[in-house]
This record gives C-alpha cells, structure tokens and sequence, in this order.
C-alpha cells in the first residue's frame, strides 16, 4: 500500500513540485495557526466588529508590524486556498478542457487578489482618498 | 484511502471549511480595500458586518477557521508521525473535543451583544 497523507486519499508525494506543494502546506498552516486565529481573536474577542471602522484601521496601520502581519496573513491564507483548491479542482474536474480552463481561471484570481490586497495594505495613507 | 468513518468525516469538513473560509477570505480583501476610498465609504460598508445576520455568519466563519485549524494540526501530526496512525480516529475524536471545548465560549462572546 502506498504512503497515505492523513490529508486524504492521495498518496503523499515522493518528489518535485508537488513534495513542495505538500510541505507548503504544513508550514504555511503552522504559520496561520498563529496568524489567523491571532487575527479573529484580535478582531472578534479583544475588539467586536461595532470597534472597526476606518479610524481603527488607520491607527492600526500607523504601526508597519500590524501591516506586516497583514501582509503575512494575506499571502499565507491565499497561497494556502489557492493550493487546496488546486488540489480539488485536480480531484474533482476530469475532462482534460475544464481543468486547463479551472486552472488558469484559479490562477489569474489568486494574482488579482495577492496584488489587489498588498496595494491596499502597502499604499494606505490615512490622509489620502476620501 | 479512507473508507467511511472518523477519518472521512474529518477530511471532508476539512474541504468544506477550507472552501468557506477562502470565499470569505476573497469577500474581506475586497471590503478591506475599501479604506482606500476615504473613511465615509468604508464606514459605511463594514457596517453590515454589525448586522445579526452577519454576526452569527462571523460565528459560523470562526468555527470554521477554528475546526480546519484543528484538524491541520491533527493531518500534520499524522504525517510527520506516522506512527501515530493506528490513532487516527481517536485523536480526530480530541479535535472534535477541543473544537466544542472552545467554540462555545467563543460563540457564546460573539453572540452575547445580539442579547
């Protein structure tokens, strides 16, 4: 029997791209276990959404490390969906055509995302816009 | 492969939180980039996530970023120790145990402000 990742019925991957796809996901969950989960906590159990407005954010962001962390987050989570999906869309979509079309589709959305988000976190000015 | 049981169970709500949380992740970009656009937008758009709707939505949201986490933990215990196998249903009967063990409370907090 082959070696079984405790992630599914996949074998888990012996070499090349997807070993590192494989390992990318380990780590980049490791990451967002603090990441993530910080981010609710900070959000939803230290603060409440009636305290987020754009003067939270404002202040928030005066300081870089909350942007970095931001930023961390932001690239973390994606690449970590983006590969889950890519994994589904591997599992699920069979004729030859749709995967080529699902897969430049799921490429092209995560390039939007990863640079829409890091322009929003890297250009915010408070005094601009608005 | 697995055939049914614990381990299935545990794969797939792993999917389906993943696929949940990663839609919301995409909706709270867009939101967020908002801010862009001067404080008089922003403030007024995030102001539906108050809405109860919205709120119990969040819990929803949280459990599920709370479960994945969870069984993360247990998918990269069983890969990197696989010795611990045999174990396999056993330890995704301890996720389940430490997910209601804190999603109560954390429930119970986002939800208290809509009583």
């Amino acid at each position: 029997m082959a070696d079984l990742s405790a992630a599914g019925a996949r074998p888990r991957p012996t070499g090349g791209l997807e070993l590192y796809a494989w390992l990318f996901m380990r780590v980049s969950g490791i990451a967002l276990l603090l990441l993530a989960l910080g981010h609710l906590a900070i959000m939803h159990l230290i603060n409440s959404v009636e305290d987020i407005n754009f003067a939270f954010v404002a202040a928030r962001w005066a300081n870089p490390l909350w942007r970095i962390y931001d930023w961390f987050l932001l690239f973390l989570a994606l690449l970590h969906g983006f590969n889950g999906v890519r994994v589904m869309v591997d599992d699920y979509v069979r004729s030859p055509g749709l995967r080529v079309v699902s897969l430049v589709a799921l490429y092209s959305l995560v390039l939007f995302f990863l640079f829409a988000g890091s322009l929003v976190i890297l250009t915010f000015h408070p005094l601009a816009g608005g | 492969m697995y055939r049914g049981g614990a381990g299935q169970w545990a794969w797939w709500l792993h999917r389906l939180s993943g696929v949940g949380v990663l839609l919301f992740l995409l909706l709270h970009i867009l939101d967020t980039g908002l801010v862009l656009f001067g404080p008089e937008v922003y403030d007024r758009v995030v102001k539906i996530y108050v809405h109860p709707v919205f709120r119990v939505g969040e819990v929803g949201l949280a459990g599920a970023v709370l479960y994945h986490a969870l069984n993360g933990i247990r998918i990269t215990l069983l890969d990197f120790y696989p010795e611990l196998s045999p174990r396999q249903r056993q330890i995704f009967y301890g996720v389940v145990s430490v997910f209601i063990l804190l999603f109560i409370p954390v429930a119970a907090k986002m939800l208290a402000p809509l009583f």
